[in-house]
This record gives structure tokens, sequence and C-alpha cells, in this order.
């Protein structure tokens, strides 16, 4: 990152808060005033922000239910929710959570945002088609609200049968309805992806001079079309079974649940690293950035976010190796499994390589970054050992599971969320934030996240179970600790909204490239202006052409 | 012309095709009646892919595209059968 | 190949915007074939768990009407193919004609297969409508509601296409559409009908010759 003396420092400021600059006058921000402007638009960049403010208000509401388990989870008896309340409280956490947040994150935001402005494109393949994907994914989550108000499901994000197509009572079919729905809206997208990234690049922008961020929502692109197709078909069966008892998983008319597991995996394997992909190449740009080098090794970096999208078809069954599985099978899985590991461990050594003699930087964006890796190579070991048959058969369902995802999911993905909002915001605000709070932000989530997690596997691995809020009294001392660390978190994520919503009006103009990076996206004015670019650009350079330069060898 | 007289061949073709994969159901059974009934249903898909669909116009990228998905389900064939082959 | 026009943005030729529609269009068949490739897995596991009463219950099914209907399917392809082929040399009646007729077809595979289900019920077959049941395994019970509801998905995207088909026709002959400057529509409309007789193409075996 630039240092510090080229943001004009807040403090020093005499007019307090400028209304708006010239660039913004002429950026896609002021491209029409109406609400029609916002509702009806094309623009991807206007996409992205409808997009920023629907996840935005699900993770306060998948949050929420986080809140009222952690709360409950204070003491070992079940004396805030009832038990099915408890199983209704966790249900829509994970499904307000991975469909409505994680999954459209960070390709619907910054995706949407940057994908055409990184390859000198004037929008997505179809405009309009990505208006769509943005109603589709309000309308399920509209149905989400619904079926929250009717009461919420308790079977858990997973719907397994036959509890889900036999004895639940929450509103199942109602919840596989609004998931069905948000299915089409991942499709879409990634659809848009792919045809973009293949047919829209500009003159001399070739697939080794792409951002790595790009691959990463490529290969992103590739599993949702894929797999999320599966997913549909496997709640049109859920919603068949429970309605008219079609008895493909019913044992009784010589079906099997287990095979309701195989569809539902099939998708679900993959969909997590739908979730981590675009984080893994969100990071890629802030070490570059940071370090003010060329990422180590782009060719394996880039082929290896293809890799985990392809082995990652491979691996489903190790969700199943307790369930009745085939032992043979559980082995290849297991082994697939630990071959899915290569990949992300080369993106995080060639991280390494890219920072060894490069700089260090302590702002908020590669704060981030460093959170995201230290604590996605803690959820990236534990997974490793849960691939593990053997370890596995003690700790499934367990605490342990819980604190692997989070540890990649939050520790991971979120964290690299709040990197991409705080290393392009300027970008698409046209406003600097005071890097202080972005600071003091990045460090409380850090300690509350482990605060939060970390005794979720020592937990797991003395054996308190997943989705129970009534407990053994030893576990107590654990329960508590996380429960603090959920608060501080919780804290920690409100603060941006805070001084970044302060930015828009008060921060300083951001220029067109306040960090200095490499980028077609840092070329542009900051905001852009709707049709981004005034002539398509020409490359002729590789990525993140940096001058190297060795640090403390100049005089 | 041309066009419309290499549809109409492909069409008779897939016709045939219908009346063979009967006629095999009657004589075959078991895995060998399974083999052949999809061996002529990805032959039918085939032809209309290569003709209907113009592949045979496309060029490759297009062609990876329209065949990749079916070449992704086989690796949910592939194991899931595993697992029923082998429990 | 005939460019489409007009260029929108963000493209910059003709060229490019229809290879980015079609390339569009094959991904999106693909995530179709994906979705009904589930049912297929599905198929597939109930013949692996119980094989002989999924051969029995798939000889219970009308033969003959499945391989009508499935002729009646084919045709109504070369149809689409030869609207195509109109629709590229801009002759507005020819693709209308050719897709009315498609459609047609298809409303004929329709109405085959609700005659079809009507016959199974009357068989005692049909799960559902409280209709008595001559079911003799619950494998067959089981293997009669995947049938309804891989038939059904299937009728379903194939009514998308007979309205798809009927909208793009009116708009060819009335003017409204085109060509051959918008040939993409028909083409992309073309493409999605091909799919559907594709699936068909597999259901025909996997449900009605199972041996």
């Amino acid at each position: 990152m630039t240092a510090l003396q080229e943001w004009p420092d807040q403090a020093d400021r005499h007019d307090r808060g400028l209304s708006e600059t010239e660039t913004e006058r002429q950026s896609y921000l002021r491209a029409g005033y109406s609400l029609g402007s916002w509702f009806f638009t094309r623009d991807h960049k206007r996409i992205a922000i409808l997009y920023l403010f629907a996840i935005t208000a699900f993770f306060m509401i998948g949050g929420a239910a986080a809140a009222l388990m952690r709360l409950d989870l204070l003491t070992p008896a079940g004396d805030l929710l009832t038990n099915e309340g408890y199983n209704r409280a966790f249900t829509i956490h994970g499904v307000i959570m991975v469909w409505f947040f994680l999954i459209p994150s960070i390709p619907n935001t910054f995706g949407n945002f940057l994908v055409p402005l990184m390859i000198g494109a004037r929008d997505l393949a179809f405009p309009r088609l990505n208006l769509l994907s943005w109603y589709i994914f309000v309308l399920a989550g509209g149905f989400t609200l619904f079926v929250l108000i009717a009461g919420g499901v308790d079977t858990g994000w997973t719907f397994y049968t036959p509890l889900s197509s036999m004895f639940s009572h929450g509103n199942v079919v109602l919840a596989a309805v609004a998931v069905f729905i948000a299915g089409f809206s991942s499709i879409l997208t990634g659809l848009n992806f792919i045809v973009t990234v293949h047919k829209l690049r500009c003159p001399g922008m070739t697939w080794d001079r792409l951002p790595l961020f790009v691959w990463a929502i490529y290969a992103t692109s590739l599993i949702l079309v894929l797999a999320t197709p599966v997913l549909s078909i496997t709640l049109v069966l859920i919603a068949a079974e429970r309605l008219f008892g079609l008895g493909i998983f019913d044992p009784k008319l010589g079906g099997d649940p287990l095979l309701y597991q195989h569809l539902f995996w099939f998708y679900s394997h993959p969909a997590v690293y739908i979730m981590v992909l675009p984080a893994l190449g969100v990071v890629s740009e802030l070490v570059a950035a940071a370090a003010r080098k060329p990422v180590f090794g782009y060719k394996f970096v880039a082929g290896s976010s293809i890799a985990i999208a392809v082995i990652g078809f491979f691996v489903w069954g190790h969700h199943m190796f307790v369930a009745g599985q085939s032992m043979y099978a559980s082995a290849v899985f297991s082994f697939l499994s630990l071959a899915v590991a290569v990949p992300s461990g080369i993106k995080v050594y060639n991280w390494a390589a890219t920072l060894y003699k490069g700089h260090i930087s302590l702002d908020p964006p590669f704060l981030y970054g460093m959170t995201f890796i230290g604590l996605f190579v803690v959820g990236g070991l534990t997974g490793l050992m849960l691939a593990m048959l053997a370890v596995d058969v003690h700790v499934h369902d367990t605490y342990f599971v819980v604190a692997h995802f989070h540890y990649i999911m939050v520790g991971g993905t979120v964290s690299a969320f709040f990197g991409a909002l705080h290393y392009w915001w300027p970008k698409i605000v046209g406003r600097t934030y005071p890097l202080v709070w972005g600071r003091l932000a990045a460090i409380f989530i850090f300690l509350g996240f482990n605060l939060t997690f970390f005794p979720q596997f020592l937990l797991g691995y003395l054996g308190m179970p997943r989705r129970y809020h009534v407990y053994a009294p030893e576990f107590q001392m654990l329960h508590v600790l996380s429960s603090a660390g959920a608060s501080l978190l919780g804290l920690a994520y409100l603060m941006p909204l805070v001084y970044l919503t302060w930015s828009m009006r008060y921060g300083a103009p951001a220029g067109d490239n306040p960090w200095g990076a490499t980028g077609l996206e840092w070329t542009t004015p900051s905001p852009p202006p709707k049709h981004n670019f005034d002539e398509i650009p020409v490359v002729d350079r590789p990525p993140y052409d940096y001058e190297i330069e060795m640090e403390g060898e100049d005089g | 012309m041309q066009k419309t007289v290499s549809f109409v061949l492909v069409w008779f073709a897939l016709v045939l095709l219908l009346a063979a994969t009967v006629t095999a159901s009657f004589m075959l059974k078991g895995p060998a009646g399974l083999a052949v009934s999809l061996g002529i249903a990805f032959g039918k898909s085939g032809l209309i892919y290569w003709h209907y669909m113009h592949l045979n116009e496309e060029e490759g990228l297009q062609r990876i595209a329209a065949l990749g998905a079916g070449a992704w389900l086989l690796i949910l064939f592939a194991f899931v059968c595993a697992d029923y082959l082998t429990r | 190949m005939v460019e489409t026009r007009p260029v929108a943005e963000p493209y910059r030729d003709a060229r490019q915007q229809r290879d980015a529609a079609m390339l569009g269009m094959y991904v999106f068949l693909g995530s179709e074939i994906m979705l009904f490739g589930g049912l297929f897995a599905v198929a597939a596991v109930m013949r692996l768990l119980h094989p002989a009463e999924v051969v029995e219950a798939s000889k219970a099914l009308h033969v003959w009407i499945g391989a009508i209907n499935t002729a009646v399917l084919l045709t109504s392809s070369l149809f689409v193919a030869l609207a195509v082929d109109c629709a590229k040399r801009g002759r507005r009646r020819g693709t209308g004609a050719w897709l009315f007729s498609a459609a047609s077809l298809g409303a004929v595979f329709l109405a085959i297969k609700v005659y079809e289900y009507s016959l199974e019920h009357a068989e005692g077959l049909l799960p559902g409508l409280g209709a008595p049941l001559k079911i003799s395994t619950p494998v067959q019970r089981a293997f009669m509601d995947l049938y309804l509801v891989a038939t059904g998905l299937h009728a379903l995207h194939l009514l998308i296409g007979i309205l798809l088909l009927l909208v793009i026709a009116i708009r060819a002959v009335s003017g409204r559409l085109l060509l051959p400057e918008r040939v993409i529509v028909p083409v992309a409309a073309g493409l999605y009908w091909h799919l559907v007789d594709v699936i068909w193409v597999f259901l025909y075996p996997v449900l009605y010759l199972a041996r």
C-alpha cells in the first residue's frame, strides 16, 4: 500500500465535509437520481451496490440468529429457547448465512463491480440478466423471511431426510422453495461471469494477464453453473417427498435416505468453494498491492483456482463418512479430500513468497489479508484432520466441525470480504476513510473471532455435539468464552458500518489510485464514470507490473 | 437446400435409431440392454447436438460448453454408483 | 453465421455479441443438463438397488405411446432446425410457419402425455388423486413417483418451449422481429427446444425400456 503521507490527513481539513467532488458528479453514482435509475439500472456497478445493501441486511439477520444461539449456550440448560426453537435458530442462521450472505457476498458485490473494470470492459456480458439475478435474489430472500416469520424450519440448513421429508413440523417446503429461487440467481450470475471473462476482455488482456481475482471469479462461476442445478432438483425431490410421499428417500418404498445426502452434498461441497474461492482471489490482490510485488508463481495461483473448482467436485462423500456410506467409497473420498487441500496450500505458499522481500503494510486491507491467511490456514489444517476417516469418526457432528468451517467461512471469507471492502471502497465511493478506525476494526475482528471459535475446537474434541443447546456442565466455561467472543465480534463488525458511511460525506477524495496499485480498475477515476472507460484500454504489460524494490537495499 | 436435405437425413437417422432402441429392448436384458439403450440415446443426442444445434459450425469453446455438463454428470454417477455397489 | 444487430453496449462488434450469446446459451443448457442429471442419478440408484422391481415397473409403462411421443419430439426438432434455416435467410413467413408447426407438435406431445397419464390412472398405476392403486411392490410406487416427477418436469420445460416458439413465430411473421438481423433469437430458442428433445431422448429408454 502507498505510504500514509499520500492520503490527506483527515484531521487537517478546514472545510469539514465535501458534499460532492467533480469526479463524483460525473461518476456512475450521479448518473440518474431517481429510484428508477437504481432499480432499473443495467450498470454493473449499481447492481453491485444493490447487492451490497441486500447482503448486509441478510448478514445482520443471520447474525441475530447466531446471537440468540450464543446467548442460549451461555448456560448448560436450554433455558432461553425451546428445543424446537433452538433448532429453528441454527437452521435460519445456516440458511441465511450460506445462501443469502456467503455465496453472493464477494462475487455479486465485488465481482460485479470489478470484473468488467479489471478486464477493460464496459459492463458484464448480459447486463439485464445481471439485474434479473438481483431481483430473483431479493425475491428468494423475501420468501426466506416469510419462512422465518411463519415459524421457521428445524432441520438445519442441510435438510437431511428423513426428518425433512417425513417428520419435521416446520415449513420445509417453503424453505426449499426459497432456496430453489435463490439458486436461479446463482446460476445466472455464474453464466454472466463465464461469458464475460471469455468474450469481453479488452485487446491485449490475455488469460495470463488477468488479475487473479478474475481467475477466482471465473472458477467460482464454473461451480455456480455446474453444481447449483443439482441442489435445485434435490430441493424439488425433498418437496415432492414431503408433499406426495415420493419414496426415493424412504426405505419402506425401497428408497435410501443417504441418496439425499449424496445429491445434497454433490452441490454443497462445491458450494463451500463458491464461498471461499472469491475470497482467495481477493487475498491475492491484497497481498500483491501490499507487497508492491508481482504475485509469486502467478500461473500456479491462477491454475490452483481452477484445480480447487474441479477437485472440489470429487470430495463430497467426506460429509457422509459415518452415515452408512460404503467404506471403500469413503476411503476414496478421504484421499481426494486430502488432495483438494494441495491447491489451497499452493496459494498460501505463493503469497508468502510474494511477501518475501516485499513491503509489509499495516493498512486495513492488508490487516484483513493477513487475518485471512492465518485463520484460513487453521481452518484448512483442521479440514485435513476431518478428511481423515479415523479422526472424523470421533469428531463428526461435534463442535470441531463447527469451528473448522467457521474458521474458513468467517475467519476466511468474511475477513476477505472486509478486506475487499476496505481496499476498493475508495474506488467505489471516491472517498477515503480514516485508517485508524479501519485498523482498529480489523484487530477487534481478529480478537473477537478467535475468542469465539477457538474454544469450539476444544469443545468438539472433548465431545460437545453440534446443534445441541443442552450440554454437560463441564463445557460451560468454553461456551461462555465463545459467547463473549461473539459479542466482541458482533460489535467489531458494526464498526465499519459507521466510519465507512461517515467517509461518504466527510472522507477526503480518493483520487484514481490511492493505494498505488496495478490493475485496470485503478486507471479509472474514483468513482468511475458510468461507461467505465472513455476508450477501451489496450494491455501490453504483465499483471502486477510493479517495479521490484528490494527492501532495505535502496540508498 | 443442402442444409434442408441434411436436416431431413438426420431426422431419418434419428427415427431409425428410435426403432432400433425399441427393438433392442425386446431382445436384450440386463446390463447389455442398458448399455445398448444408453448408447443409442447418446448417438441420437450426438446427432441432435452436432447438426440441429449446429455444433459442427461452432468453435471449440462452444463445444466444450455444450458438452461439459454431460461430462460433469459422470462424476455424480460414478461416485454415487461406486458407493452403492461397494456397500 | 449471420451476425446479429443492433450491437449493444458492452459489445464492440456484432461478432463478439453473437459469440457471447451463443456461449451464454450453451452454458445455460449445461445447467439444465445438471438439473435433470440429478433425476437420472436417482433412477440409476433405484435400478442398482432394486433391479428386478424396476424392470417390472418399467414394463408396466406404455412403450408404444412413449415411442410415438419420441418420434413427435424428434420431428419437432427437425421443424425447428428448418425454421432457423429460414430465419438465417430472412424468410419471415417460413420461419413463423416452421416454428408454429414445431410448437404444435410439442402440444401434440403434451396431449398424448395427458392421455397416457389418464390410462395409467385408470390402470391404478398413478399415485395420488385418491385412485385405488394396483401397484405390486413399494418399489413400483417409488418408480412411478419418479416417473411422474421426471416427465412432469420435462413437460413443464416443454410447455415453456412451446410458448417461446409461439411468441417468436408471431413476432417473426408480424415483422417485429427483424430477420436475419435478430436471428440469434430463434437460434437460442431452437437450442432450448433441442435440449428438451435430448432430455426426452434419455428419459424414454431410462423409464420405459428398462429390461
